[in-house]
């Protein structure tokens, strides 16, 4: 097994290493642009161009190219951003991490209890009016864009119903660090959780009910039932066990996405400074050096999420560990 | 009386035709590994004769008929089709042989098209190989569907509107349409009820007779190889372990795992069914990836001595004309096979 | 020690009801093993699931009577049913290759079985399916405990799954043709197994197949099922030796001979099996029967003695005739 693990990490370098060639590339090697006008921002002036050409060694071969950028992503970590001047891309990106994370963990925990929860009542209670209104609900938490749904939140909490009971505990929109002050960092996030996890409930919960039901048509279900188990404990230990496998590959898919920065609309209009808005801003302005920490922190992110649902799968399914032992 | 078949040249030729498939990447845990699905087999099929392939599941029957017909690639051997070497052929020139020989598969579930008509589905080969008007197609599809029993009213029928009866009746039809001279029955009966797997065994053994049709039948069911095989070959972990008439192995075992298997099967008569020393084997079929050295059958034999242990035996013919893989072959008047 | 009475099962379906058991009665004593022999369609497996409540179906309905040492079964509360299901009769059915839950050893479920039904530590249920693993045949118990069902073969997981059937102790055990999916060698050593745990345990055995081989080799008393109805039931010996009813004799002949002289042709049973919504109203088999004649048109009972009995209106007289004239019915009848 531990070769299995060895084999893995070993994988994710190899793709972590093919990503980030391919975004050094398309940054630095797509002709007809001049990497050096886009890094030094919109209206630089000749003399900056130089100092970037320079700095960045746009006259020396591809190879040196990408190595010169690679030392300034992770190794010195000095890459600055020419349209904010002097602020470090690496620490900005670090500095933000922590919110997308806090958004993110949170909703990923309402969302996956959530979104368990449904899928098991809807499946024990197949074909009734329960099973089909929380289907229905859950269409309904899928089809809502994110960023109407926060808007929506935002206008009820923050504005018309904010002076009631119900919201009145509200802060303003923006983020309070943990650190410093947990009871505002959890009430700031509650309105951003529950939006971010609507989306998700939704789908795991429809996936998961589909998945159960299939399931609970396999010959061992019939065993479990035939040996006089109760039907929760088929469902739960039985029914739900094997269907782990892909509510879990789902998970790690959108979880390492959305810390990665797919979290943006729900940032943005909740006016968290995490990740996406960060990217985000860095689009608008066209900020090369901050939109290249961005998207290589955000294709490691993904990465990795994906390497540990991997190796989560040795230990959820059995079946993944022997194969090609024979008997 | 049925067809003693054996005259002249054999129709169908394979000499130590082996087929390997690869398992597992370089990556992967034990790397990659050979699979010795089909293990140097030897035989020969006579016109008018029925072949009788009988095995357990991974004996390797199923990839050998495949392998027979070219559907798969051979890994080593040479196999002949009318005196015609085939194993090197090329798909392209593969394609006039397919004429000659055709294939009725399993599964009548899987193997007709659900989207197509039946009539469509049978006139499917006439259409790609022949160069044959529309009337001459529907004339001879007409004619087909007589010959295995269903009704001109349904060719306009979808497969899923059949029984699986009727189904493996359209699947015969269809293997028929080109007229070949070979058909390969890839275990036509396994899937289908107890009665009808009768009603398809008599439909095999009447156009064996009336259009002087030569036959590679497999399957596991041993009731029904004797019943339809003039000759039987027994396979063990992808090598044939034993081969004869029908009549011969059957009543008299040559093979220990041929003996094996014989008394394995339940007979249905219970004065018959107590009386019985059933010889049972210990142990389970090892692995194919994992072969036993020397004779593949020696950890399960209840004869195995220390040359069966070490040394693989090779087919050789005995005195009744069978051919048996084994030092101590159990009868057919032959002393064992000279011992080192 | 069972007695069902007048078991129906019909299934509510958008092309209309259909009755896949139609009034089926039937006994089985202490001890003894109850062959059911049928081919689809023939309500074998839906009779017996419906002994111990396995049809969940909304759309079943279930009539009749299910007495179980003195407890009627059909209506009882489900949770009720759970102390029998697993505990007083255990099931289990054809392929092992699915029949245990893959992320689960085999240890684990059968102690889960062991730890449903009685007040047991871990530990102890651990032991007791190293014990069962041990007398269905593994040859390493204590190591086969911790394996995965996808690391055995099928023979030995259908061992496994028969000793998790066992683990209670079940006074009737029903056998949904074990053997279906096994080589024929390996089904010799399931057969095998099976009666000697008859022998040692005392269980009583309900085995379902297609198999008239099974069932002369392992079977004290048959049943013959077709359409939904029992058309033939009797000892073993009486079945085999004298069978009354034509579907027997087809499903007789239909079997290629292992020994003695070949047909030239199987004497095969005509037509198709019977389309369960569509049953002609007298005698489920008439339609494709050689000998009906005027009264078949009316469904008819068992008749017969205490020990044999068929579903046929054929007089005894011309029983013997009617079989012995039989040929074969030509390929081309479909």
């Amino acid at each position: 097994m531990l070769l299995a693990l060895i084999r893995r990490v070993g994988q994710m370098l190899f793709v972590m290493f093919g990503i980030s060639v391919l975004v050094f590339l398309i940054f630095f090697a797509t002709p007809g642009a001049d990497p050096a006008a886009r890094i030094a921002g919109r209206n630089a002036s000749p003399e900056t161009l130089q100092a970037v050409r320079l700095d960045f060694g746009l006259d020396k071969p591809l190879p040196v190219q990408y190595a010169k950028m690679m030392t300034k992503l992770f190794i010195t970590r000095d890459l600055t951003s020419f349209v904010n001047r002097g602020w470090k891309v690496i620490p900005a990106v670090m500095d933000v991490v922590p919110v997308t994370l806090s958004l993110v963990i949170g909703a990923a925990v309402l969302w996956m209890a959530g979104g368990i929860a449904i899928g098991l009542i809807a499946a024990a209670t197949r074909g009734s009016l329960l099973d089909r209104s929380l289907m229905m609900l859950g269409l309904i938490g899928v089809s809502m864009p994110v960023f109407w749904l926060g808007e929506v939140m935002n206008l009820l909490t923050q504005s018309r119903l904010h002076g009631t009971w119900l919201f009145s505990w509200v802060p303003p929109l923006g983020y309070k660090p943990l650190s410093t002050d947990p009871a505002g960092w959890f009430l700031t996030l509650v309105i951003p959780w529950i939006t971010l996890a609507t989306l998700y409930m939704g789908l795991y919960g429809r996936v998961l009910r589909a998945n159960l039901v299939e399931a609970g048509q396999e010959d061992y279900i019939r065993t479990a039932r035939a040996k006089g188990l109760s039907e929760t404990r088929i469902m739960i230990r039985h029914a739900l066990r094997t269907s782990l496998v892909t509510i879990v590959t789902l998970f790690g898919l959108d979880f390492g996405a959305l810390v990665g920065g797919a979290a943006l609309l729900t940032e943005v209009v909740f006016g968290l400074q995490g990740i996406g808005k960060l990217t985000y801003d860095a689009l608008k302005n066209l900020d090369l050096p901050i939109i290249m920490a961005t998207v290589m922190y955000a294709s490691f992110f993904v990465v990795t999420a994906n390497a540990l649902v991997d190796m989560l799968y040795v230990v959820l399914d059995p079946r993944v560990r022997t194969r090609g032992r024979s008997n | 009386m049925i067809g003693n078949g054996a005259n002249g040249a054999p129709l169908l030729e394979a000499v130590g035709v082996s087929k390997d498939f690869t398992v597992g990447g370089r990556f992967s845990p034990g790397g990659r590994r050979k699979v010795h699905a089909v293990d140097n087999v030897s035989l020969e099929v006579r016109p008018g004769e029925t072949l009788g392939l009988v095995g357990e599941s991974g004996c390797g029957k199923s990839t050998l008929g495949r392998c027979l017909v070219r559907l798969y690639s051979i890994t080593a051997g040479e196999l002949r089709f009318q005196g015609r070497d085939i194993g090197h052929l090329s798909r392209r020139q593969m394609r006039p042989l397919r004429c000659e020989m055709q294939m009725v598969f399993q599964d009548p579930y899987a193997s007709l098209n659900p989207r197509r008509r039946v009539g469509d589905l049978i006139a499917e080969p006439l259409r790609v190989h022949g160069a044959r008007g529309a009337g001459e197609i529907k004339a001879r599809v007409d004619e087909l569907i007589g010959l295995v029993g269903l009704l001109p009213d349904h060719l306009q029928r979808f497969p899923h509107e059949f029984s699986g009866g009727q189904r493996q009746r359209i699947g015969i039809a269809r293997a028929l349409a080109l007229e070949p001279r070979l058909i390969v029955a890839d275990e036509p009966v396994s899937a289908l009820d107890v009665s009808i797997q009768a009603q398809i065994v008599n439909l095999f053994l009447d156009l064996r007779e009336r259009l002087n049709l030569t036959y590679i039948f497999i399957a596991h069911d041993l009731s029904v190889i004797r019943q339809i095989s003039t000759r039987t070959a027994v396979m063990y972990l992808g090598s044939i372990v034993e081969t004869g008439a029908t009549e011969t192995v059957y009543r008299a075992p040559a093979h220990p795992y041929t003996q094996a298997l014989i008394s394995a099967v339940p007979v249905p008569d219970p004065d018959r069914a107590v009386g019985r020393k059933r010889i049972v084997l210990t142990g389970d079929v090892p692995s194919p990836m994992n072969p036993p050295n020397g004779c593949r059958f020696n950890p399960r034999c209840r004869y195995a001595t220390d040359l069966c242990r070490t040394e693989r035996p090779a087919l050789r013919p005995l005195d009744d004309g069978r051919q048996v893989a084994c030092h101590y072959p159990l009868s057919g008047g032959v002393a064992p096979a000279a011992s080192a | 020690m069972l007695k069902v009475r007048n078991l129906k099962v019909s299934f509510r379906t958008e092309q209309g009801v259909v009755r896949a058991v139609d009034d089926v009665s039937f006994d089985v004593g202490e001890g003894e093993i109850l062959g059911v022999v049928g081919e689809s369609g023939s309500g074998k497996t839906v009779s017996l699931l419906s002994v111990i409540g396995l049809i969940i179906d909304p759309n079943a309905v279930i009539e009749g009577s299910i007495v179980y040492k003195n407890r009627e079964l059909i209506g009882l509360p489900q949770r009720e049913l759970r102390h029998v299901r697993g505990n007083e009769i255990a099931m289990i059915f054809q392929d092992p290759m699915t029949a245990m839950t893959p992320v689960y050893t085999i240890g684990w479920q059968i102690a889960e079985q062991v730890m449903t039904h009685n007040r047991m530590s871990k530990s102890a249920a651990r032991q007791r399916a190293v014990d069962l693993l041990a007398e269905v045949g593994f040859a390493n118990p204590a190591a086969a405990v911790d394996r995965y069902p996808h690391e055995l073969s099928g023979g030995m997981r259908q061992r496994a799954v028969i000793a998790m059937a066992l683990s209670c102790n079940p006074s009737l055990l029903i056998a949904d043709e074990p053997t279906t999916a096994l080589d024929v060698t390996v089904q010799a050593q399931i057969l095998d197994l099976i009666q000697k745990l008859r022998r040692d345990h005392g269980s009583a055995v309900v085995l379902i197949t297609h198999d008239m081989g099974v069932v002369a080799e392992v079977a004290d008393r048959v049943l013959v099922m077709y359409a939904g109805r029992i058309v033939e039931h009797g000892s073993k010996r009486e079945l085999f030796k004298a069978p009354w009813h034509p579907y027997t004799w087809g499903l007789l002949d239909s079997i290629p001979p292992m020994e003695g002289a070949r047909p030239r042709r199987l004497k095969s049973i005509g037509g198709n099996p019977p389309s369960l919504l569509a049953l002609p109203p007298g005698c489920a088999f008439a339609p494709r029967c050689r000998h009906k004649f005027h009264r078949c048109s009316q469904r008819p009972g068992l008749a017969g003695t205490d020990g044999h009995q068929a579903a046929c209106f054929l007089p005894p007289s011309e029983r013997e005739t009617a079989r012995a004239a039989r040929t074969p019915v030509a390929a081309g009848a479909s």
